[in-house]
């Protein structure tokens, strides 16, 4: 692990034991597992931090270009860190036919960041989703996976406070 | 629950079981659908459970986890009218989610809608105490302003045959036992006392199309899978609901996780498979959560593993979560994604059925495909094909969504016609509003028109118009819907999702959305029109996989359809549903207009000017169209034209 640098050698420390574990419950050279790992990685901490991508790389045996191909080919993984509540906003057709768009820009100018980004808090991450499947309650905004159906552009700021609030 | 080691004790079982259950008089369902548990639905059933064993309320209660059954014979001596126990559940998704929170108490099959926490002491007492039905809580239909407590009776349900989704809503979908008294795993029972052949024969006789939206005849696909040459096969499950705009597969996953599980068993008896993969949206978590304990629970009394119901049959299960990636519903991308690769689709032939996973022969189906199984093995071919049309028997998912009164999950037979979707079941377009357009099967299918509102909604009549069943989305759309913004918005799906494999998918796509973007933008030429039709051919015949196929059927539909709208767009720079922002003009009413100066307060640009008490007016040229005026007038007085 020669690649690592000092500071990636701490976050390792700090997480090691729940990272250990999850590499224990696959076997090594498991291709099949690639996928898997990096969803549980990204439960952990978020994200996908890179000493665990050079890590996985080691431990399957795939070079980690290969890793970072299938990190970037899938919308569930990130390879930044996330703020501590993500907000994805529902870009569903049901969604967008029911005023999603507008619940979005309302969402951008309260939080004063674009759609992929985080405020400097750190405590929201904004992102877009094609489809929650929860159609019916249209317009759809999750918050830290609590769900906010029937959405209007002016309910966003009272729901904002709701987790201002928790803070 | 005990080893269940034959046929014959799963029968015993199911009887007993059925003894048992209709000793509860009453039972309440929550619906803990997605739709539902967002509504707060998971509080209401936890209020329920804390009132009914709190207050006591002389009811006998027999709970699922926390029983307070030892009160039983305690009880029984108050003489109360209720004999036994009342049994309060989660249900998965009643379909009707527009109206949720829902809760449905049975046997009188009452139907409570919009039910609050603060309602559920007023049920325990008025409902299941003294059997009153509470008017505020029941189905209001928004049309006619009529009350109707049954559930059954409500125009949404009447129209519809449950069959797939028979249990859904109805049972506790995290509770083996609940699925034996309906029935469960009597499909697979029958199945395994047949030879595979005999299974496939039935599949076959039954004309079972896949549901997932190619329609391709599933006992065919099983025969192939079965005289493939090789010694392991896998049956996999696609569960990877990508259409924005669908949520059926979901339902059926969380609402009744093991119908899925037992046509998955049934297909691997049939093919000679011993291994299978579900494999499920990312975004699903519930229906993970779900699938996992109806496996365990399946796993713990010999409905899978090694020697299911005490014959020489094994078969296992495991659970993929995707990641994310919609070109994943396309079969072989869908493969590779369980094999730890990116998910992009390889030429076929060779199909899965003789090369599908790590290269053995592979059955994949659809979700709602494996939950039509178990019905053609229980009841019989010809129960399955008595609804439908010759060409496309059984029933059918659709979710309903867009701008119509009654959304929710439907099923209804083969042919029924539009009509009978959007305004018997659906209720209509809610504000008098007109219908314009229904977009069916996502961002792959295409545009219905008015003319097309009696036409029979199946494989072969949808193809036809250009449109296709696809997974089962319904988005109704209204005059105030703009088509060719729709269209921008399924190309920018589709663009966002191509997998970069082939060139025309990948580059055309984009030179698509452009135009498109164009148009909206108010830029467009009358040249582009014929440009889309043009790029949209040629994408169709140069990608591989279904997603590049019809990635451009949303707008050549729509084109074909609606040509009129996007010649407004583009000729004279009008959108006829003042969607397109760059194509508004704002014009300020001098009747109403009260000098408030709040617009001009508001304008992000000074466009407005205006003396305080005299009538304000918007520079066109500066007005960059954001539309905050119109939401600060307290006076309605400035209108889009």
């Amino acid at each position: 692990m020669g690649k690592l640098c000092n500071c990636s050698r701490d976050l390792l420390a700090n997480q090691d034991r729940e990272i250990q574990k999850l590499f224990r419950s696959y076997s090594p050279g498991e291709k099949e597992a690639l996928i898997p790992i990096l969803q549980e990685t990204q439960g952990i901490y978020g994200y996908l931090p890179k000493p665990i991508l050079y890590i996985t790389s080691e431990y399957l045996k795939i070079p980690v270009g290969k890793i970072y191909g299938v990190a970037t080919f899938y919308n569930q993984f990130r390879l930044q860190p996330v703020g501590k509540y993500l907000v994805q906003v529902c870009a569903g057709t049901a969604c967008h036919v029911r005023g999603g768009d507008l619940v979005l820009q309302a969402l951008e100018s309260e939080l004063g960041i674009k759609s992929g980004q985080t405020t400097q808090d750190g405590l929201y991450t904004l992102s877009t989703v094609a489809c929650l499947g929860a159609c019916s309650m249209a317009p759809v905004v999750t918050v830290g996976g609590d769900f906010h159906g029937r959405l209007q552009p002016k309910d966003i700021v009272k729901i904002l406070r709701e987790y201002e609030i928790k803070e | 629950m005990e080893r269940i080691n034959s046929v014959y004790e799963l029968n015993q079982l199911r009887d007993k079981l059925k003894e048992e259950f209709t000793k509860n008089k009453q039972r309440v369902l929550v619906c803990a659908g997605t739709g539902c548990v967002a509504g707060g639905s998971l509080d209401i059933y936890a209020e329920f459970k804390r009132l009914i064993k709190e207050n006591g309320l002389n009811i006998d209660c027999e709970l699922e986890e926390d029983s307070c059954g030892g009160d039983h014979d305690h009880n029984h001596d108050q003489a109360h009218k209720h004999e036994t126990g009342y049994k309060v559940a989660k249900s998965g998704c009643h379909g009707f989610c527009a109206q949720g929170p829902l809760v449905r108490i049975e046997p009188d099959d009452i139907l409570y809608t919009h039910v609050k926490l603060g309602d559920v002491e007023e049920i325990i007492r008025e409902t299941l105490v003294k059997g009153n039905i509470i008017e505020r809580l029941i189905y209001t239909n928004p049309m006619t302003g009529e009350k109707v407590a049954k559930e059954h009776e409500i125009p949404f349900y009447k129209k519809q045959l449950r069959r797939a989704l028979k249990n859904c809503g109805a049972i506790d979908p995290e509770s083996l036992e609940e699925y034996i008294v309906n029935d469960g795993y009597h499909g697979l029972a029958n199945a395994l006392i047949k030879t595979p052949q005999e299974v496939i024969d039935e599949v076959l006789a039954s004309g079972l199309r896949g549901r997932g939206g190619g329609g391709f005849p599933t006992g065919k696909k099983w025969q192939f899978t079965r005289i493939a040459e090789g010694d392991k096969k896998f049956i996999i499950c696609n569960g990877d609901e990508g259409d924005p705009g669908a949520f059926m597969d979901r339902s059926v996953m969380e609402g009744d996780p093991h119908r899925v599980i037992e046509g998955m068993a049934i297909a691997g008896y049939a093919v000679g498979a011993d291994e299978g993969y579900i494999y499920v949206r990312a975004e699903y978590p519930m229906a993970v959560h779900r699938l996992k304990i109806a496996i365990k629970e399946a796993e713990e009394v010999g409905i899978l593993g090694d020697n299911i119901l005490g014959t020489e049959f094994s078969f296992r299960l495991h659970i993929k979560e995707g990641a994310g990636a919609f070109v994943c519903g396309e079969e072989t991308a869908l493969i590779a994604s369980i094999e730890g690769k990116r998910g992009m689709p390889v030429p076929k032939p060779p199909f899965p059925a003789n090369k599908g996973l790590w290269g053995c022969p592979t059955v994949i189906n659809n979700v709602e495909t494996f939950a039509n199984v178990p019905i053609i093995l229980d009841k019989g071919a010809d129960y399955f094909k008595s609804v439908g049309v010759p060409n496309s028997p059984g029933t059918k998912t659709f979710a309903l969504t867009g701008q119509v009164a009654n959304t929710g999950l439907i099923e209804v037979p083969m042919g029924t016609t539009l009509r009978e979707i959007v305004y018997e079941i659906g209720g209509g377009i809610p504000g008098n509003r007109e219908y314009k357009a229904v977009q069916i099967g996502g961002p792959s299918g295409g545009c219905l028109t008015e003319d097309h509102l009696d036409i029979q909604l199946d494989f072969d009549s949808l193809k036809s118009v250009g449109a296709m069943i696809g997974s089962g989305g319904l988005v109704v759309m209204d005059e105030k819907t703009c088509i060719v913004e729709v269209a921008r918005f399924f190309m920018h799906f589709t663009q966002n999702e191509s997998c970069g494999k082939c060139v025309l998918c990948r580059e055309g796509t984009k030179r698509m959305l452009e135009i498109l973007q164009r148009i909206v933008d108010g830029d467009g030429q009358v040249e582009d029109l014929d440009l889309l039709v043009e790029l949209g051919e040629t994408i169709k015949d140069g990608s591989l996989c279904g997603l590049g196929k019809t990635a451009p059927n949303p707008v050549l539909t729509t084109l074909k359809y609606f040509r009129d709208e996007y010649m407004h767009h583009v000729e004279n720079k009008i959108c006829d549903a003042k969607v397109c922002s760059a194509l508004k003009v704002y014009h300020i009413d001098p009747e109403k207009c009260k000098g408030c100066t709040r617009c001009a307060r508001n304008c992000p640009v000074g466009a407005i000017s205006g003396k305080v008490k005299q009538v304000h007016s918007i520079d066109v040229l500066k007005c960059i169209k954001c539309g905050a005026c119109v939401t600060a007038c307290a006076f309605d007085a400035i209108e889009e034209v």
